[in-house]
Order: structure tokens, then sequence, then C-alpha cells
């Protein structure tokens, strides 16, 4: 039985594809974006989280670590600590379950039962299961079994993907799902690497290949202010997009600043302070010069 | 609205609420006048005529639709023989901070003088108390279960559309028919039923009697009027009140005032609970607006001004006021006249029209805390219907709730009715299901569930007092499994149940014999013909419920223990899991709960936090869940009432979770003593983390065809339902919930900081209505502990 690592499940997710789905994140992902709005998903390892809003502060964490002791200053532990094994122990100890670790690994029948929970819900609405990370091609035969396993239930899936893998990888993937969720970053291959640390070459071939044999493909493009919302390059990218095969729908998707707040729980640093949520105004010359190509654009998954 | 509307409902909103002794001083005369001429039937019908002969005739500027209760808007009259309120209870009235009602000085005087003397130990309420055995008074002090009918009379029901098509006079005629049909040979009762009959022949009398006095003021205001446009609105007001409600309806307006003027009759005879209510009012209308549009005598303008008279008739009456526990468990001027909107007709067709849509535009506009309404959501119901109610819904006002038509339906014939029938009938009330029209469905009181379980935690004995109140059941340390436990429980909750329903058998037979409602009987099926009254089984259905509490708050403490008390330890699965057994005595836990959780915090978040909790979609506390709500259909479902009715089941708080929470200790869900309980169906405040198809598909695990109506109450913040995408998906949600046979759901729809500025600025928030537990209230007017739990209730929003 094949199994994977994920990190999240999230229930009556509305912006992850056509109707009311269910969205599983797969941790592990090649690309380091800046603004990532889910930093948990990065490291294909095991994390530790700390909710603030639940902590109340009582320390059974600090007691329960092997290592507590030995951590300088008083209290809950910070989230990260050097000597942490990912025992665990500090999770299972706090009452509140501010501390959490985050991601599990899980069998495809036992993910494929959890996600099937909700198929009433994707039958009424035209929903259903949406593959997302992290990036679902790091784990690519988990992620082939796990379409397969939802194919053979009758659920619709969606593959959310930054297509940085191999062709044949996307290729066998893309052919069990029902829509594949494209993200681009960024057009010029010089500032997608410094955005996200990789160039786009492979992205942007393997999306001229999906295009080739994919009907349903949405592009999605994450709007960062100050990152990536130069109307140069996002014009190149709309011209790129609009010559592809079957030119797919596009969604814009707004920066939000939730990212900071699970980068601060994760105890990581971020370079987002100061970035905000994109302007109306803003949104719709993005809007605009997609739609000047002959795309349909939609603000929002 | 229109500029006349828009006065008349701002009248309304700022008319304070007052008591009025005049239906009191009224009664109280006609008693001392007539005691022991008439049998009770004839009495109450009397004194009912007599009420319709004297009460004050009121015509406000403006008005179109015409009638009030008391002797003006917002007047609210006392019924002294089902409740007299002490002068002290008067007083408090007048000076409580909530749900207060003005009381005139020659209120208190009258009272003290006249209706106190004549009424202390005469009332309904003196006489069911002084019946009651003591085993029924200690539970009912401990806080077990609370009576419906202690001081308001029977009532949830609901009107048809048998008036728009037949007269008083038809209604007489049809009286006569009976009498003649007596037969006095070989029916023992047909004296009995005479009476009956008798009595419901001088309601009818009564009824016209007072729309002519109506027709006459008109006449008389007309005469006096010099503007022209209200003069004819005044000629207009007396031909109707003229005709109806003697003679059926010939056109809107009239249909609007027949109704009316039913309804006024209803809420004077007697009271009670959840006033009256026209039901199916798209339904009923649609006839006489196709018509009205057709011949040129109705626009879609004047109909809905119509409409919106009748909106602030039904805000003009605030709830009389009630006393004692009676008002903890419901603190709310609404008095639950609940309009139904879409629906089935009876051939199985969409019910719903151009005069659904009406109604709703008028929700939207209006947001007046009465009528409330609600969408009878079929199957066959358009998405423009539910469409059209979550755009009202999602502005924040809390109306419409949403309830399952074809729920509804196969609940009633679960209950025997005929498919007709069912179609015919919606709800009322809070979530209540009946056959409108044709039923006595009686609500008889609310019935603490986890106040049952500390019992069995307790071996019988009310941790509170001290007192005995359950059998013996076994101390904790003697349940081996939580089988055993949950037997015990059971065996508490049949005890407990017992004792209510002796009680309830007792005063189902007082009010019978002693309490009467002549003109209730004529409009509801088959009193006529059966020659009996609506309180004594005249109905053609009768089912009696006993409304359960505290749901998730019980399923969460039975979770927590079987988790953390008989468990085996946990699987390798989760290695990180430690590897003892069982973690805690049950003994000790009750230690623990006996003390409030005093220095076990970490153990009460836990409890809170680590525990499967129903509301998840997990089915280890789901699989409680069931076995909870099953325990109250075969303990309760089917047992006889005294009307050749049935016991049912129904999972509705109103407020009650509140009052049966602070007199119920701290609780294995890590509840402290004294907290509210969770409310109908829904979660525990806060206990579900997995989104809205987490908590809909845990709900829907119980089987709703076998209650006669479920309360699941979801709040959202208005970001989640902000775009016309995320609206129809929220539709989805609905659609997909009554998929699975739920039965009714609420959102209300409104930002916690929002609800926090109201709590610190009440003033600057009076508008902000919300749902509550069944129905809408103004948020400004719920007690703080309410407010908190409205404020704390999980707002579903991602990580």
């Amino acid at each position: 039985m094949e199994s994977g690592t994920i990190f999240s499940i999230q229930r009556y997710s509305t912006q992850d594809g056509p109707g009311i789905r269910t969205t599983v994140f797969l941790k592990g992902c090649p690309l380091h974006c800046a603004w990532c709005h889910n930093p948990e998903s990065i490291s294909p390892r095991r994390e530790i989280v700390v909710l603030e809003t639940r902590c109340v502060g009582c320390g059974q964490c600090r007691e329960a670590c092997p290592f507590g002791a030995a951590v300088p200053s008083t209290g809950p532990l910070p989230p990260r600590i050097d000597a942490c094994t990912l025992c665990g122990a500090c999770a299972d100890a706090c009452p509140t379950g501010a501390r959490q670790l985050i991601g599990r690994t899980v069998t495809v029948d036992e993910l494929a039962l959890q996600l099937a929970r909700d198929r009433v819900f994707f039958e009424d609405s035209g929903g259903g299961v949406t593959i997302s990370g992290g990036e679902p091609l790091a784990q690519p035969r988990f992620l082939v079994a796990l379409l397969e396993a939802c194919r053979a239930r009758g659920l619709h899936t969606a593959l959310d993907t930054a297509g940085f893998g191999r062709w044949e990888d996307l290729r066998d993937a893309a052919r069990l799902t029902d829509l594949v969720l494209y993200d681009l970053k960024a057009f010029d291959s010089e500032r997608h690497r410094r955005l996200t640390g990789v160039s786009n070459g492979l992205i942007l071939d393997n999306l001229r290949l999906l295009a080739g044999e994919h009907r349903r493909v949405w592009i999605r493009v994450p709007l960062v202010p100050g990152f990536n919302d130069d109307l140069d390059d996002l014009a190149r990218m709309a011209e790129f997009v609009s010559r592809l095969p079957h030119p797919p729908l596009v969604n814009l998707l707004p920066f939000h600043r939730t990212a900071l707040l699970k980068f601060a729980r994760l105890g990581l640093d971020h370079a987002l302070d100061g970035v905000a949520t994109p302007s109306a105004a803003a949104l719709a010359r993005v809007r605009e010069v997609f739609a000047n190509v002959g795309l349909s654009v939609k603000v929002g998954g | 609205m229109t500029s006349r509307t828009e006065r008349l409902r701002r009248q309304s909103l700022e008319t304070p609420p007052s008591l009025t002794a005049e239906r009191a001083v009224l009664v109280t005369a006609f008693y001392r006048a007539h005691e022991g001429r008439h049998s009770v039937p004839v009495m109450r019908a009397k004194a009912f005529y007599h009420l319709c002969e004297q009460k004050a005739v009121w015509i406000g500027e403006d008005e179109l639709i015409v009638g009030e209760r008391g002797p003006g808007p917002k007047a609210v009259p006392t019924f002294p023989e089902l409740t007299c309120h002490s002068l002290d209870d008067l007083r408090i009235l007048d000076s409580r901070a909530k749900t207060w009602y003005r009381v005139p000085e020659e209120c208190l005087r009258a009272y003290e003088a006249d209706v106190i003397p004549y009424w202390h130990g005469r009332s309904m309420r003196d006489r069911i108390f002084a019946e009651l055995p003591a085993d029924w008074h200690e539970a009912y002090g401990a806080g077990l279960f609370t009576e419906f009918m202690e001081q308001r009379a029977p009532g949830h029901t609901v009107l048809d559309g048998k008036i728009y098509a037949k007269g008083m006079l038809d209604f007489k005629s049809e009286i006569v028919r009976a009498i003649e049909r007596l037969d006095f040979l070989s029916d023992p009762l047909a004296l009995d039923r005479l009476e009956a009959l008798k009595s419901f022949d001088i309601a009818c009398d009564a009824v016209m009697l007072y729309a002519r006095r109506h027709a006459e003021r008109a006449r008389e205001l007309a005469g006096q009027e010099s503007d022209p446009k209200r003069r004819a609105e005044l000629e207009k007001i007396a031909a109707v009140c003229s005709h109806v409600p003697a003679h059926a309806p010939r056109d809107f307006q009239e249909a609007i005032q027949y109704y009316w003027f039913c309804h006024l009759a209803v809420i004077t005879e007697l009271n009670g609970w959840d006033s009256f209510n026209p039901g199916h009012l798209d339904q009923h209308l649609q006839p006489f607006f196709e018509r009205g549009l057709a011949d040129g005598t109705l626009t879609r303008a004047s109909a809905r001004e119509l409409l919106e008279c009748l909106f602030v008739k039904f805000n003009n009456h605030p709830a009389p006021p009630k006393v004692g526990v009676t008002a903890a468990e419901s603190g709310t001027y609404t008095d639950f006249a609940n309009i139904n909107i879409g629906g089935l007709l009876p051939d199985g067709s969409d019910g719903s029209n151009e005069v659904s849509h009406i109604l709703l535009d008028i929700v939207d506009e209006m947001h007046l805390l009465q009528p409330s309404t609600n969408i009878q959501l079929s199957r066959k119901s358009p998405d423009a219907l539910l469409e059209h109610a979550l755009r009202v819904l999602r502005k924040g006002y809390g109306f419409p709730s949403l309830f399952n038509a074809d729920a509804v339906v196969q609940e009633q014939l679960r209950q025997g009715k005929t498919l007709e029938d069912a179609r015919a009938g919606g709800c009322s009330g809070c979530v209540e299901v009946g056959a409108f029209g044709k039923e006595a469905y009686i609500l008889t009181g609310y019935f603490n569930m986890p106040k049952v379980f500390e019992l069995a935690l307790h071996n019988g004995v009310d941790s509170k007092t001290g007192k005995r109140l359950g059998p013996e059941t076994g101390a904790p340390h003697s349940f081996r499994t939580f089988d055993d436990l949950f037997a015990a429980y059971r065996a508490q909750f049949r005890h407990i149940l017992e004792i209510k329903l002796r009680g309830n058998q007792i005063i189902q037979r007082m009010y019978a014999t002693r309490m009467p409602a002549p003109f209730l009987s004529v409009l509801t099926d088959d009193c006529i013909r059966r020659g009996l009254d609506y309180n004594a089984g005249g109905a053609r259905y009768n089912n009696t419920y006993i409304q359960f509490v505290g749901l998730g708050s019980l399923t969460d403490s039975l979770s927590a223990v079987n988790q953390l008390c008989f468990s085996p330890p946990r699987a390798a699965d989760s290695p990180s899991a430690p590897a003892h057994g069982p973690r805690l005595d049950l003994g000790r836990l009750v230690g623990i709960l006996d003390a409030d959780f005093a220095g076990q915090e970490e153990l009460r978040q836990h409890l809170l936090h680590k525990m499967p909790r129903y509301g998840n979609d997990d089915d280890r506390a789901d699989a409680i869940m069931i076995r909870v709500f099953n325990t109250c259909v075969e303990e309760l479902d089917g047992r006889p009432d005294t009307k050749g009715g049935r016991y049912r089941i129904e999972m509705l708080p109103t407020t009650c979770h509140v009052y049966f929470g602070s007199v119920t200790g701290a609780s294995p869900d890590g509840r402290k003593a004294g907290r509210p309980l969770s409310e109908g169906i829904s979660p525990v405040q806060g206990a579900d983390r997995n989104g809205p198809t987490a908590v809909i598909r845990s709900a829907a695990k119980m089987d709703h065809i076998k209650a006669g109506g479920t309360l699941l109450n979801m709040k959202f913040a208005p970001s989640l339902v902000a775009t016309e995408d995320a609206l129809r998906k929220w539709g989805h949600l609905v659609r997909s919930y009554f998929k699975m046979d739920g039965h009714h759901v609420q959102f209300n729809v409104v930002r916690a900081a929002t609800l926090r500025e109201a709590q610190e600025r009440p003033d600057e928030h009076r508008d902000l209505i919300v749902r509550v537990a069944g129905y809408s209230d103004y948020f400004c007017d719920l007690s703080p502990e309410l407010q908190d739990e409205i404020i704390e209730r999980t707002e579903h929003e991602g990580f």
C-alpha cells in the first residue's frame, strides 16, 4: 500500500476548484516562495507549530520535552529548539492543542476514505477533492495512487501543482485527474529564481506539454505586491498562456496576510513585513492585462 | 416600504412595550358575575364574547389592516385565569433590565384591588401546582425539566387554508349540523359535545361582533375625515370588516384582514404558546393576488403595502410576560409566529410563487423582530427561492430560517398523517412540525439531559442539594464498562421522564376539562365534527412533545468519560502516545467535577481540546450522539397521551440551555458549573474544528425523521458568504444537509467584533438581530451570558 506525508485536510474549501471541495495538502515543496501561504508545507519532514491563541502558558510542553530543561528561557517552549527530534511528546502533553506536530504519514486508502466523507456536498455542488501542497509532484507515486483511489470512488479531482517536477510524473497524474490547477509565479526566469529559488524553464516546458494533452487546466497566479506584480512581466506571462493549445481560465490569487501569522507559528523568518493585500485597483489592472489577450480571468480560486 | 408603512414601522419600533389590565379586568368582572351559571366551555366562550364586545377598538392613523390585542400597539394584555401575576411580578417586569414591560399605575391598582383577590388560588397555575405530586416538584425545582402549561395555554398551532374559503357563518352551519347529529341515545358524551358545540357557536358570534365594531369605528372615523384619500381607505376598511370574517374573503385585503381577526381572536381567547400563525401565507394569498392583478383592483405595490401592514401588526404584539422559571427558559419579546414560505402544495408540487418573493423582500427591507419567517425548502423548490432567502440571510438579521420540506412531510407521515395533510403542514414556533389547521401538537417542556447524566454519576443524588431525585444506579467505581455507565444514565433518564410524563397527563386533563379553547376549536379540523375541544383531543391529529436539551454537552461528556476512564491504551499508530491504560478513575473525575475543576485547569483544557467531540464528523463521538438521541426516541416516542395522541421527541432549546446550564454542575466535556449547555443539536460552542461540512455531517447522523423537529445553529462570518460564488456554495451546503434528511438549519451571519461592540455600546446597536435558537432576537436584549455564547460560537473561518 502506497503511503505519503500530508499536513492538513481542509474541508469546505471553496477556493481550490469548482464547487465545495476537500483539499488535502501534501508536505514537501522544492520551491521556496517568499510569500508562501503554507510555510508548513515546505519541509518534507514533520514540524512543530504553536497556535499562540490557544497557548495558556502552562509549560507542560517543556516538562514533556526530553531536552526541555536545557532550553534557555522559561515557560512554554518556542516552536523550534535545536535538539528537537520531533518525538511529539510536547504536542501530546499540550492540554489545549496549541502545540501541534504537523505532518503525518497516511496510506492511500485511509486518506481516500477521509476525503470521500464530504461526497454529498461534492455531488450537490459539482465539487470534489483537490490535491495540493507543498508540491504533490514531490511524492509522485503516492499522488498517482491517490488519484486512482479517488477515481475508483467516483470523486472529481483537481491537482494543484507548481509544475516543478518530472514531465512523466505530471503527465501520469494529469491523466488521472479532472482538472489541473497550475501555478505561475513569475514569467522572467531570473525573477522566478529570485522569488522561488528555482528557474521556471521546467515549469513552462511542462505547462506547454500539459496544455497539449489536457483540456482542463486553470492557471493560478498569486499576486504579491512588490514581489511579482510587475505589469510587463505579467503581460509576457499572459501572452504565453494565451498561446497555449487550449487557453485556460486564469485565477488571480491576492496575497493574504494570514501567511505572516503562520510563519510566526512555525518560528520561521519571513520577508513579508509591510506587504499588503493588493488593492482593488491593482487587481483590476492585472485582470486587464490577462483579459487583453483574450483570457477569462477570475479573482479567487 | 411606502411612507405609510415606514411610519407604521417606526411607531411599532418606538412604542415601548407595556402591560394593560384591560383584559384581566374584563375577564375578572365576567367571572365574578357569572361563576357557576354555565358549563365550563360555555363559560369560556361567553367570557370571550364579553371581551370582544367590551375591549377597546383601535384603528390607528395610516392603518389599512386593523385590530390590536390590547387597547393600542405594544399594549400587552394578561391572562389571570392562566397565571395571575403578583404585584411583585409586575414590579419586576416594569424594572428589569431586559425584556421589560412598562406597567402603568392603574394596572397595579386593578391587580391589587380586583384581579389578584379573585384569581389567587383559582388560576390554572395555582391549581396545577397544587395538583402535581411531590416528586414532580422536586425534579422541577432541581431544573431537570420545565413545564410549558404552568402559565400559558397549549398552543404552537397554525392555520391552514380553510378561512380563505369559508366565513364564520359557514362554520356556524357546520356547528348546527353537528348538533343535529348528536346521538343522546348511544353516545354517553353527547351532552359534553353539545356544550362544546354551543361554545364554538358563541365564539363565532364573538369574532363577528368584534369585526363589526371595527367596521362601525372605521365608518365613524371616515365621517370625521377631511382628507378624501384617507376617507376612502377608512370606508374600504369598514367594507372589509363588514364582510369578513362572517363571509369568505373576496380580495387580497379581505383575506389578510380575515386572518388578522382570527389571529387576534386566538390570542385574546387564550395565551397559547407561539401565539398564532398563518402558515403558508404565500400559498393562501396567491389566488387573491393573481385575481387582484387581473381585475385591476390590486397592484404589486399595493399588495406589498398590505403585507407590510400585516407585518407591523405582528410586531405590535410582544409576547405576554412570563414569570419564574418560564421567564428564564425563554426571555424574549418574540411570540414565535413563524410564517412559512415556499414548501409544497397538497398535490406535491412546488408551492412557491410570486408572493413568496414579495414576503422575502419585505423581510429584507423591514427587518422587524416579528413575525419570524422560514423557508420550507423542498427538493422541488427552485434555487431562485433558496438564493433569495440566502441573500436576505446574508445581511445578518437572522431571517429566514431554513427547513427541509421533504423531511417535514416524512416526519408527519411517520406520525400517521395523510400525505396531503402532511404537505399542507409545515413548521411553527421554533422548529416544530405540524399538520396546519388539523393538529394539536403541544410542547410540554424542556428536559435537561446533562443534569440526568449528573444524577447517573452521583447514584441518583442531586450533587447540588444532596437530595435523592433518582434511583440508586450505582456509584462511579461500580461501572466496569462504558455500557454499565450508559445503562445507569438510561435508568435515571426513564425515571425522571416518567415523573414529567405523569405531570403532563394531569395537566393535559386539567386543560381538557377546565380551560377549553372554543374559538381555536372552530379553526381546527375536526373539532366541530367530533364535538370535542382543541384542548380535549378534538383535533384530527394529536401529538405531545418533550424537548430534549444538551445533546452536544452530553455527547461530549460521555465521549470524554469513555476515552479517559474506559478506553484501552492508545494504539501504536500514534507513536507519541503515552502507553498507559485508563488514565483517570471515574470516581476521581466525579470528585474533580464536584469541585468545579478547582486546581485542575490543565485537565479541563485537555477535556476541551483533546477528546473526540460531536460536530467534527468524528464517528467516535458521533456514535455516542446517536445513542443519546435514540435513547430519547426509544424511551418516549409512541407513548400515549390523554387525547388519543402520542408522545414525540423534539430537539430544541429556545434559550433554556442557559437556564439548564445554570443548575447543572461541571461536566466531563470541560464545561464549568453553571455555564450554558449546548443548544439544539448544535455542537458545544467552540467544539467543532473541522468547518461547516463536518458539523453538518455530524448533525445528519441522527435520524431526524424520528423527531418532530431538530435545531441546528451555525454562525458564519460575512466574509464566508460575501461573493455570488460563495452564496451558491452556501446554498449547496444547505441542500446537502437536507439530502441527508436534516430538518432545519439557521445561520447567524455576523462578525464577533461587531457583537462585542454591540455589547459595549448597546445604544448604537439596538437593531442588531441575531438568530438565538429557533428564533431571532435583538442582540442587546439578550442576557450577557447568551450574548457571550453567541460571540464564542465558532466562526467558521480558516486556520
